[in-house]
């Protein structure tokens, strides 16, 4: 089985009509991960024997028709704590940690009769945009195996879009979501801040932090959404909104929507080619009704800077628990317990996210606190209220999800700063906690583009309305990646 | 600009360490990291309240009832080192060879 024709709602018929049983669908699903994955390295851990068991279990139990997730494989992020199946963030700190609970969103979906067939490469930490800092090897993007996945969700995306599965969880922190999805030639979306429970998800900054889904069809992502959306009493943060049934309520009518593209988001340092493809996206929305205009957002150039600051701050704190004393690796050859925690540290984060904890620990620290850290709060409320404003008269914000295609592995990853710009244009989203998706509109060289859809938030259905709109006039789905070129 | 003495403070507070060798590669990187920040020192932010979380709602109390929690087995399985049922860590004070 792979995933290049079947849409979940397909999958869902197949199974209810007994043209395919459970098992049958994870056995070749787990099939074609074996053959296919040689190339991509998309997963870290495959969870075969307890996937099988579980595809059995509901063979003999029968489906449940009345949920679109029943007995559909999916895959997660590594990053989101799977009971009784190694999680590893893309760390060797966590190399060898197996969870003894399932984060809010496996339960959920657990509870449709979704199978988790394994666990997904990633950046450690969720630190990085190409899955370069991962200490567990490249993933290579499906379109031109020399050039990066995104990231940090760079294994969710790639597994998409080679067919190996149907649809992923991410996690999107400032673009983790949707710059893979939009590198990759599938959709991401990031729902708004407190839509999805963060409980479980091992934290990197929880003010920004929100899971995501990774699928090929809109509709895929809307019934995953449906399934792990919801108030948590096990995260403060989440919020007490109403859960609609995504899939039912999802319209294609764009009559009369009123879309702003900031013009920072078709300006300097934007690949021309991206904007041409962008330019007859936004020519589809006016053809189905839509108005489109030009706004300017100029507090959004700051958004890098402010990112880096705040998310690393937060990443400062979050990852103190990695001390090696409870769980993780732990260092040898130590004299004192001074010596457990800086040795463990050391040896156990890679390079980008010592990066990111030496910035946090700058940023808060002590006569720097008020220039940096406050600073960037400050940053943000600005950004925040530019993107309120917008919203007052706008039901979308439009614009590209990237600056550039997928560039070739190694080529910025040497370069901090550069790498860092490649979320420009996805960072608002996550620091206002609008949701955002990130939809195929085309490709410039053979490597697939992306449309960002940016909406209200806890307006999530509005995004993923105009996301399906835009799907049904392009049929990007119907493209297959080449997956040639060197690994 | 931040000199490489500060960058060594700063790694002892985050309780990390570098090798003389990959140091001066790591603090040349982490100026431009900075560098990039400064940006935000030209804004005009007088009177802006910070941003700090997005969450909507305000203290809220669950009920006081008993839950059943992870046992104390379960909590000890990714633990790296124990003994008879307890954490073992290294002794706090310099043991020199001897521990």
């Amino acid at each position: 089985m792979d995933y290049f024709t079947h849409s979940i709602e397909e999958l869902h018929t197949m199974l209810v009509n007994k043209d395919i049983t459970v098992e049958q669908l994870v056995t070749t699903t787990f099939d074609n991960i074996e053959n296919t994955d040689k190339k991509i390295n998309a997963f870290i851990t495959l969870n075969k024997e307890a996937a099988t068991k579980a595809a059995k279990e509901l063979d003999e139990k029968g489906i449940d028709e009345d949920n679109l997730l029943s007995g559909i494989p999916v895959a997660i992020k590594d990053n989101i704590l799977t009971k009784e199946l190694k999680t590893t963030a893309g760390s060797k700190m966590l190399e060898n940690f197996v969870p003894v609970y399932d984060a809010t969103v496996m339960e959920k979906l657990h509870n449709d009769g979704a199978i988790n067939v394994g666990k997904l490469n990633m950046d450690e930490f969720a630190m990085g945009s190409s899955s370069e800092t991962s200490h567990y090897g490249n993933v290579h993007n499906p379109w031109d195996l020399n050039k990066v996945p995104g990231g940090s969700s760079g294994g969710s995306a790639a597994a998409v879009a080679a067919g190996e599965v149907i649809a992923t969880l991410g996690t999107d922190t400032g673009g983790s979501v949707r710059q893979p999805a939009a590198f990759n030639g599938v959709y991401g979306f990031k729902p708004s801040y407190g839509r999805v429970s963060r409980w479980g998800v091992i934290a990197f900054s929880s003010s920004l932090d929100q899971v995501g889904i990774l699928s090929k069809r809109v509709k895929d992502a809307a019934a995953v959404l449906t399934s792990i959306s919801g108030e948590d009493d096990k995260d403060y943060t989440s919020a007490q909104v109403e859960v609609p049934n995504f899939v039912k309520e999802l319209s294609s009518d764009m009559t009369g929507k009123k879309i702003a593209v900031p013009s920072e988001f078709m300006g300097e340092g934007i690949n021309e080619d991206i904007k041409e493809v962008i330019k007859n996206a936004l020519n589809e929305f006016e053809k189905m009704g839509a108005t489109i205009e030009t706004v300017s957002l100029p507090d959004i150039k700051n958004a890098v800077p402010t990112y880096f600051i705040l998310a690393s701050s937060e990443a400062s704190s979050n990852l103190q628990r990695f001390d090696g004393i409870r769980y993780g690796f732990r260092a040898s050859d130590v004299k004192n317990l001074e010596d457990v925690f800086v040795k463990t540290r050391s040896e156990g984060f890679g390079e980008e996210v010592k990066r990111r904890l030496m910035l946090g620990t700058f940023a808060l620290s002590a006569g720097y606190y008020d220039a940096y850290f406050k600073k960037a709060a400050q940053v943000r409320t600005l950004i925040n209220q530019e993107i309120a404003n917008v919203f007052e008269k706008y039901d979308y914000i439009m614009g590209p999800t990237t600056p550039t295609t997928a560039f070739n592995i190694g080529a910025k990853i040497d370069d901090p700063v550069t790498m860092y710009m490649n979320d420009m244009l996805t960072i608002p989203a996550n620091m206002a906690g609008v949701p955002a998706a990130s939809i195929p509109a085309g490709t410039v060289d053979g490597m697939p583009v992306g449309l960002q859809i940016i909406g209200q938030r806890f307006n999530d259905q509005s995004v993923l309305d105009a996301s399906y709109a835009y799907e049904q006039a392009n049929k990007f789905y119907e493209n297959k990646p080449s997956m040639k070129g060197d690994n | 600009m931040i000199d490489k003495e500060q960058i060594k403070h700063v790694a002892s507070l985050a309780k990390l360490e570098f090798s003389d060798e990959e140091f001066d590669e790591f603090a040349e990187k982490f100026q431009e990291t900075i560098k990039m920040e400064d940006m935000l020192t030209h804004i005009d932010t007088k009177g802006v309240e910070p941003t700090t979380n997005l969450s909507t709602r305000t203290t809220t109390f669950r009920e006081d009832v008993a839950q059943k929690e992870q046992s104390r087995e379960l909590l000890m399985k990714n633990v790296p080192e124990e003994k008879d049922g307890l954490i073992k860590v290294p002794s706090i004070l310099d043991t020199e060879g001897d521990n």
